[in-house]
């Protein structure tokens, strides 16, 4: 069955690239919102589906690009075992958390976890691609340390389906802390920085941390006596169990209290903007509220400042700004390029996907 | 030897005729060239002086460059870029030359360029964990900078007195720690350097991410293909507190390789876990007197590191789980110095080998962690094919195996079975769902194998990335990606992995 499906693709795709049209890859629709806006006929990747492969001990799991994210947490949540980086489940048009890993690793997004356990990318550790003439390749492999020939697989996360089509992936999965506890403090922003940098010098297990409207909350997990040490050592206020899971999911798929409100004032008109700079960029001087997760790498910003600002300001401590809900895209999703990368872009888009089939303009709009 | 890099160009230098005249010629050109934008002493292109050039840590495999140029500022650098680029000359970049698979392995007709004498550490932020050096610094520089402020650059290759961080970039290096703190990949957040034409250009930022496609990805563990590297970000992390090691006998090597599953299985990521064979363990022992166990058919090496709690915890749990998977002896380090002891031996497992056979080769292929008594068992077959000994560690924690097939490099028809042995062990590995290399890149020396692990369309893929950074093919050509006459002329076939096989899909 899986087999005719993935025939079905490479049909479509070969037909597409023969009369040069555009194809929009889906899987459940989650994602639409990000990046520049879809063109195409549907390319739906939903049924390819299914869990290939997974083997607890060998902590990787394999999996079809049209799998359900939340079918493949639930098969590794059975094990003990998970996605480190957690990442969001947003819904679809109905409110269903309806997401696919092949979106997932094609949109690169990663939760509250990623400044201690890594990116979508750093698990990656194969992946099989349906390029723009319709050939399936494979990179990468099933195996933790793999450096036979470039890294295509793990370029692919992230790359908004330019490059052509996830059909499956390998990823690295790793096993459930045993112990968590969440602390409260009560600082200020700039407060709230200095601390997170002493800390991050400190054998201490934060896995998280995020700061909103004078809060800094900070997650502990890691063996039992190693998290209970910490709290001892760090103070604050520690939260229940119960309320603390349900703060970090929310945080995590952007339900919690911050992203509701974004959602409404991007309804407004305002957009959310997502501000990647180095965990000890400063307090940026911007108009607007403010969501500091990642130990102060992630800034989430409300705002209707113009996005020139907002890149200049992004810029000026060695960072980025992505607009990441917003119905005005014409200052573009991505920051723009250096010359010298937008080239190798170019080049590998014609390389990969030469009669441009795939997602066009969601990356870039020359791409 | 039909690929241009193994062409046996030392001969035809020495020897007169019309292409070492022509040799010659170039030589001239490019010194010309090249002297316009270096200073004197940072060209060589006298034989006496390129001889020291002429291989990397893989030594079977030697070639003198044309030229070796020397740079001291990334002006330079790109200078010499431009100049090459300009003439079609390729270019290879060379750090410590600690290289196992002739990555830095030069050019007949190519300029080497050293990059010695990047070796200052630019900044070193404990505030940010984060250090910005040359990168031409030795991997261990960056942790002894570090050591004042708590921290530590986490990936650790055992030539990391010597290897330089721009040597682990192009290698993407691994180490013991891997698995519970990643490969050169997951610490490494910026790089700058130079593309084939000269060009500034910087992948990552010091941010955790930066827009469009992730080429810092495909950067790391490219082989010097893509562009130099001149200047890395990578992360700093703080040092545990406390580290213990639990050195654990086996009386079968099943039994061994069951036992780094059930630690897995368990939920328990070590902070290092290595396996030694019993060949191994006595040439080790015989070179470090460590007091491994000599009976015993496996022994496997377990680390824990934390705060004190988390270790004694953590200890205590392994010991369980080795326990039950049947160690017939077991010794916790109960102090740093018996730590290191433990240790000593899996650190020197290349030397202790040296010692007991005129040359040795070491193989570098992951396996599925489940394979690694079939391939353990395989191997021991095949050193009855071959009619040579071989010497195993592993890093059983990632699967990633180290066989060291010992040979006299003198007998020519041992230096052949000795390659047939090597080549075998990494078909196996492909074929129990591995890969020909885990951490030593593919260089020159396993680039027939890639013909078993890669479909043509997969190579002729990776050729394209290459191509979309250096469109003229002068950064490092002929390494990694093996021509389509190549694997022609091997014969063997493509191991088919992933979604295949599907009926009414093209065979490439």
């Amino acid at each position: 069955m899986a087999d005719a499906a993935l025939d079905a693709l490479v049909d479509q795709v070969r037909d597409a690239a023969t009369r040069q049209a555009a194809l929009e890859i889906r899987g459940g629709g989650t994602k639409a919102f990000y990046g520049g806006a879809a063109v195409g006929e549907a390319l739906d990747l939903r049924p390819l589906a299914g869990i290939s492969c997974y083997e607890p001990s060998e902590l990787v799991v394999t999996a079809r690009a049209g799998t359900p994210l939340a079918e493949l947490e639930a098969t590794l949540a059975a094990q003990g075992q998970w996605l480190p980086f957690e990442p969001p489940r947003f819904a679809d048009a109905a409110g269903r958390p309806a997401g696919t890993v092949g979106g997932m690793v094609a949109c690169g997004l990663a939760g509250p976890g990623r400044a201690s356990a890594g990116s979508v990318r750093d698990y990656v550790l194969g992946a099989s691609l349906l390029d723009g003439r319709g050939q399936l390749l494979s990179f990468g492999g099933q195996v933790m340390k793999n450096v036979a020939g470039y890294d295509v697989a793990r370029l692919l996360a992230g790359s908004l389906g330019a490059l052509g089509v996830i059909c499956e992936v390998s990823l690295k999965v790793l096993p459930q802390p045993v112990a968590g506890a969440t602390l409260r403090f009560e600082l200020d922003q700039a407060r709230a920085l200095q601390q997170l940098q002493r800390w991050g010098g400190q054998p201490l297990p934060i896995t998280a941390s995020a700061w909103w409207d004078g809060m800094l909350v900070l997650r502990l997990a890691g063996a039992a006596a190693a998290v209970q040490a910490a709290c001892g050592a760090l103070g604050g206020e520690r939260i229940d169990d119960t309320l603390a899971g349900s703060f970090w999911q929310g945080l995590r798929d952007q339900r919690d209290e911050f992203f509701v409100g974004a959602a409404r004032a991007v309804e407004g008109g305002a957009t959310l903007w997502r501000l990647s700079v180095p965990q000890t960029a400063p307090p940026l001087p911007l108009s607007g509220e403010q969501l500091v997760e990642w130990g102060g790498a992630q800034r989430w910003l409300c705002t209707s400042t113009p996005a020139a600002q907002l890149r200049d300001a992004a810029a000026a401590v060695g960072g980025h700004a992505t607009l990441f809900r917003g119905h005005d895209k014409t200052p573009g999703v991505f920051a723009p390029l250096s010359p010298a990368l937008e080239r190798v872009h170019r080049r590998l888009k014609d390389a990969y996907d030469p009669a441009r089939v795939f997602n066009r303009g969601r990356l870039y709009p020359w791409m | 030897m039909t690929d241009p890099v193994l062409a046996p160009q030392a001969r035809e230098l020495a020897a007169p005729g019309p292409v070492a005249a022509a040799t010659a010629a170039r030589q001239r050109e490019v010194v010309d060239a090249l002297g316009g934008v270096l200073p004197a002493h940072a060209l060589l292109w006298q034989p006496e002086d390129t001889v020291p050039y002429e291989c990397d840590g893989l030594t079977a495999y030697r070639q003198r460059p044309l030229v070796v140029a020397l740079p001291e500022t990334e002006a330079q650098v790109a200078a010499v870029l431009a100049a090459c680029h300009r003439l079609q000359v390729p270019v290879v970049a060379r750090g410590a030359g600690t290289g196992l698979s002739g990555g830095a392995m030069p050019h007949a007709l190519g300029v080497t360029l050293s990059l010695a004498r990047f070796n200052r550490i630019l900044k070193l932020d404990p505030l940010a964990r984060t250090a910005t050096v040359q990168c031409g610094v030795r991997n261990l520089a960056i942790s002894e900078a570090a050591a004042p402020h708590g921290l530590y650059y986490a990936p650790d290759p055992s030539s990391q007195i010597a290897c330089t961080i721009g040597g682990n970039v192009a290698e993407n290096s691994g180490g013991v720690h891997c698995l519970k703190y990643g490969l050169t990949l997951h610490n490494v957040l910026r790089v700058r350097g130079f593309d084939a034409e000269g060009q500034a250009v910087e992948f990552g930022s010091e941010a955790l991410d930066a827009p469009g496609l992730d080429l810092l990805a495909v950067m790391v563990g490219s082989e010097g293909m893509l562009a130099v590297a001149t200047e890395i970000t990578v992360r700093l992390v703080p040092r545990p507190r406390l580290a213990r090691c639990i050195m654990a006998s086996f009386d079968d090597i099943r039994k061994a390789g069951d036992a780094v599953a059930a630690v897995i299985a368990a939920g328990i990521i070590p902070a290092g876990l290595e396996m030694m064979d019993k060949p191994m363990t006595a040439a080790v022992e015989d070179f470090v007197h460590a007091g491994y166990d000599l009976a015993a058919e496996a022994i496997l090496l377990c680390e824990s590191d934390g705060t004190p709690e988390e270790v004694a915890e953590e200890i205590d749990r392994m010991l369980g789980v080795l326990a039950g998977a049947g160690a017939t002896r077991m010794e916790v380090s109960k102090d740093e110095a018996q730590r290191l002891k433990f240790w000593s031996g899996r650190k020197n497992a290349f030397p202790a080998s040296g010692r007991i056979s005129p040359d040795y080769m070491c193989m570098d292929s992951t396996i599925p962690r489940k394979r690694l008594a079939d391939i353990l068992l395989a191997i021991q077959q095949m050193e009855k094919t071959y009619g040579l000994r071989c010497c195993n560690v592993f890093h059983a924690g990632d699967g990633n195996l180290h066989p060291l097939i010992l040979f006299d490099a003198n007998d020519p028809a041992e230096l052949e079975r000795c390659e047939r042995f090597g080549a075998d062990i990494l078909e196996t590995s492909v074929a129990l769902g591995g890969t020909v290399t885990g951490e030593h890149g593919v260089g020159v020396e396993k680039l027939s194998s890639m013909c078993v692990q890669f479909s043509p369309a997969e190579r002729a893929a990776m050729l394209a990335l290459k191509h979309a950074f250096d469109p003229a093919g002068m950064l490092n050509p002929g390494k990694v990606i093996p021509t389509l006459q190549r694997c022609a002329e091997y014969g063997k076939m493509h191991v088919r992995k992933g979604l295949l096989p599907f009926p009414g899909l093209e065979r490439f």
